[in-house]
This record gives structure tokens, sequence and C-alpha cells, in this order.
């Protein structure tokens, strides 16, 4: 490990994001010292304020500050969206690496159960499972997970599948390693790194989801703060008061794009091949370049 | 009588993928390895000697017949016990950068077998890498590198090391310096030859380069489409091989020799 990490500090795009992603995650778990105001306090003779000393990114229509919603509506969301990633993706990856490892009805159970989620449309189904649980924090999480794990069990499974055949777990076997451990020792550590660029840039994918859900009314429940919700609330306020909608759109998209960014320059750090490619190319246009200038 | 270190009774082999029609692998290939007698498999392409190898080492199983370790049979065993088998039964394949982890220090790598089959413990992993490494002429600050950090040579030889690492009665060499340029190749057999003397292995040596086999063997069968043609003693090869495909090997060897 202590190599990624050596490369991960070379690597100035990657630092930038990680900085970034550290800071988004840091905003909502400081808010209370953050947020200039109470995110439910109303007040009511500044309400649909545009911005102004006070309320710097203006007022919603009963006179909440929306920076200090969108700070603490940070808590909401990506508590959500991690609690989301974590089960998705621990049960997803076990069972896609036992699909994969072990083949047979194993495989054949596991495989047609992703097959059954997977056939349905994911934000339809989430809706749906979220409309018969009934809305809250725990069902759509709940709800969340139920249809994201098919995702990573997939590509843990294809991964899998991919490894397994190698040499190298053969002479694992045949280095005395127990299955498990061929498991642990060979397999694990050439997938993970790409399972892990996979779940950086599913932040982004779950957060739209769970914006969508809460646009539709499905997760958090009013008065507590949340992006989509905010979407939702302003929506009726469009035309005459648009900030109320573009800063928490602003914030949902920087959210986004921040940790698809993060997980695109992870990869450039975890897939050695890759990056040898690209270092090999550098050089040899430098010494093209060279043999120009010299003749 | 003690049992022959290896024996194949009647193996064979076929494949069925699909509808396609079954194809016959290795056909009932009989032979026996006495201990201490470096046996070689020579043939062409595609004529079922990896296959063969890999069914003595479990990796693909025999469609009929048994193979004996010992006088035990080996063939058709759980994978517990057939980890029992890897003490004693070593393959090294024939391209070194698919043999290792891409992940895996080469340090690690060395020190598996020794560490799982409990013979060192993970203290002494260091040192133990160290001294392999010392053993198949590389330098010991290698143990520390990514197996792309090395050459092929070199990792060949680690690979090797790792074989013998556990001091196991028989080594298969699947085509393990076909990939390697001639030089290498050199280096590589007359390290076999010095580790064999030191740790009284005995290999199985697999390979399409006649010349090369019989550097190393003293018993040489050669196959033909998944079957035994003809067994001769690497010494007298060219003098005793009678069966027309053996012949034609042999000219195919000594052609390229007249050119130089």
């Amino acid at each position: 490990m202590n190599l990624y990490v050596r490369k991960a500090l070379k690597s100035p795009g990657f630092m930038v994001w990680l900085v970034l992603a550290v800071l988004l995650i840091l905003v909502p778990v400081f808010a209370p010292y953050l947020a200039p105001h109470d995110p439910l306090t109303t007040d009511y003779v500044n309400s649909l304020n545009a911005g102004s000393g006070e309320y710097l990114l203006g007022t919603d229509q009963i006179g909440r500050c929306i920076l200090s919603r969108l700070i603490y509506g940070g808590r909401t969301s990506l508590l959500i969206v991690f609690w989301v990633i974590a089960i998705v993706a621990v049960l997803g990856i076990f069972l896609g690496v036992l699909s994969g490892f072990l083949g047979g009805w194993v495989d054949m159970v596991i495989t047609r159960i992703t097959d059954i989620i997977m056939a349905i449309p994911s934000t339809v189904f989430v809706i749906a499972l979220v409309s018969v649980l009934g809305p809250g924090l725990h069902h759509t999480i709940l709800a969340m997970s139920l249809v994201g794990w098919t995702e990573y069990c997939r590509v843990a499974r294809a991964l899998v599948l991919s490894v397994k055949e190698n040499q190298f777990v053969q002479e694992a076997r045949m280095g005395g390693l127990k299955e498990h451990q061929v498991i642990f020792r060979t397999i694990l550590p050439n997938i993970v790194p790409y399972l892990l660029v996979n779940i950086t840039q599913d932040i982004g994918a779950q957060l739209l989801t769970l914006s969508g859900l809460s646009l539709l009314g499905l997760s958090s429940q009013p008065p507590t703060p949340e992006w989509g919700f905010m979407l939702s609330e302003g929506r009726k306020f469009i035309q005459s008061a648009p900030w109320l909608i573009i800063y928490p759109g602003l914030t949902i998209v920087l959210h986004v794009v921040v940790f698809n960014l993060l997980g695109d320059s992870l990869r450039d750090i975890l897939d050695p091949r890759y990056v040898r490619k690209r270092n090999k190319r550098k050089e040899l246009l430098k010494w093209r370049k060279e043999k120009v200038s010299n003749s | 009588m003690e049992p022959a270190l290896l024996e194949l009774r009647q193996v064979s082999k076929t494949f069925q993928t699909g509808n396609t029609k079954p194809v016959k692998a290795v056909q009932s290939v009989s032979f026996e390895v006495p201990s201490g007698i470096n046996t070689g498999i020579v043939g062409e392409s595609g004529c079922g000697k990896s296959t063969l190898a890999r069914m003595i080492t479990g990796l693909t199983g025999v469609t009929s017949g048994e193979i004996l370790l010992n006088g035990t049979r080996i063939s058709g065993l759980r994978r517990s016990a057939q980890r029992d088998v890897y003490r004693q039964v070593q393959m090294v394949f024939q391209d070194p950068y698919s043999a290792i982890s891409p992940r895996m220090p080469v340090g690690t790598f060395l020190t598996e077998g020794l560490v799982h089959f409990g013979l060192i413990s993970k203290g002494d992993r260091k040192e133990q890498a160290r001294k392999l490494l010392e053993l198949v002429d590389l330098d010991p600050q290698l143990a520390l590198r990514l197996p792309h950090q090395l050459s092929g040579g070199q990792l060949q030889r680690v690979v090797i090391a790792r074989a013998i690492s556990i001091h196991p009665r028989l080594v298969i060499l699947d085509e393990a310096t076909s990939a390697l340029d001639v030089s290498v190749q050199k280096q590589i057999l007359s390290l076999l030859v010095r580790l064999q003397e030191e740790f009284s292995l005995t290999y199985l040596f697999i390979g399409h380069d006649l010349a090369v086999v019989r550097s190393i063997t003293e018993q040489i069968f050669v196959m033909k489409e998944g079957s035994i043609v003809e067994r001769l003693p690497s010494e007298t090869l060219q003098e005793d091989a009678r069966h027309p495909y053996t012949l034609q090997l042999l000219s195919s060897v000594f052609s390229v020799k007249d050119l130089s």
C-alpha cells in the first residue's frame, strides 16, 4: 500500500480533488460553526430575499437562510449516500466475489437475482420501494441499497472471473495457500483498486438518485434541510426567486463533479499498467522532440 | 520394489466444449519417472504436453486413468488433499510475468510456499527471501520490487527459486525457458543443474526444443497428437530414434546448425 500512498502524494491532480472532497465532507460535519444562521429559524420579514449582507445566498419563501440550509443539508444528503455506499459495496462485493470464485449453483443463484433486480429501471424501482415502505431516512437507505448492490456484484464477479484464471492464482495454490487465503492474497489485491474507483464514482451517482427521490418528496421530511428537497420546494418560485433552486442545484453539481473527478484521478494512481503506458508515451515524445531539436 | 516417483497409467483427457466435436488432448499416456532421473517430454505445439503437466499438478482433472506419486494416487483429489501434493510437486510455467500477482512484491512471492506450508515463521520472511535470491544469483535487494520491474530472466529465476524453496521431490518445468532468449536460456539451464545437485530434485522438463530438453534430461518421451510415440535415452537420442516424427524433429534441429 505504501507504494500507492507515495504515488498519490506525487500526483497533483489527485491531491487537489482529494482535498476538495475532504473539504466538502467537513462542511456538514462542522455545520454549527460554519452556518451563519439556524437552518430552521424563519424570518418572515426577509422572506424570498435575493441575497444580502446578512443572508449571503438569500432566503426561501418562509425566510430561512439558504446558505445555512445548504450547509446543514449536507448532513442528511451525504450521510444517506455514505450509508448506502457502505452497505451496497460490502454486500455487492462479497456476493460478487463469492459468485465469481465459487461458480456453479452459487453463481447461478446470485446472478439470477442481480438479473431480476437490474431488469427493472433502478430509479423507478427505488421510487416504488420507498412508496411501499413509506418515506423516511431509513427507508430511503434501505431502498437504495436493495437496488444498488447489484452493480457492485456484477463488477466484482466479472473482475474475479478475469483474475481467477491467471496463473498466479494457481501458483498461489501451489504455494500452499488455502482457498480463503487465495481470495484474500491474490484475488482481492488485484480487484480492490478497480472497485475503489467504482465506489468513489458511485458517490456522485447515488447523490443524484437521492436528489431525485427528495425532489419527489420521498426521502427526508420537512423541515429537515436536504438539497433535493430544497429543489422541490423552490420549484414553485422558479420564476420569481430562481436562487431557491440555483444554489441547491449548484451544490449537488459541485459534489457530483468533485467525487467523479476524484474517482478518475484515483484510477490513474491505482492502475499501474495504465500509468506506465502514459509515462512511456511521454518519454517517447520527449525523446523524439530532443532528436528533432538536435538534428 | 520401490514405486517410481511419478507414474502415469493410461491417462487420457478429452475436452468437450459446446457442440463441437470432443478434442482428445491426451490419449492413454503411460510412463514412469524414477526418482532422480530427469525426464523430458517433447512435441510440437498442441500435442497435449501442457495438458499433461496440468493434470499432474491437479490444475486440470483427468478424464480417465490415474496418476501416482510414490505409489499414491494424486489424480482426482479434492482441493485440501491437493495441497499436500504441492508439498512434493511444484511447477514452473512458461511466462514468469503471469505467474506472479502484479501487485505482490517479489520477496513475498518467494517465501509464500515456506510460510504457508509452515516451514518458516513470518518473521523469517525477509531473511529467507534474501537467501533464496542469492541462491539463484540475484541481487537480494530485488525482494522489494514488483514483478514488472524485473526482466523475464530474473523473474523466471525467482519463480524457480520459489518452486524449490520448499524442497519438493518433483519440479515440472512447462516450457520454462521458451520465453527467454538463448543466452538467458543457457544460464537458467545451468542454474537448474546446479540446484538439482544441491537439493536432490527430479525434473519433468516439457518443451518443444529437442536440443534444450536433451541437455538437461536422461530420458525423453516424444509426444504427438496426444500420445507418446517413442521413449528415448537422451544420450543416444540421435542413434536410437526410429519414429518418423522424432526423426523429423531431429532433422529440424540440425538443419539450423548446418546453416551456421
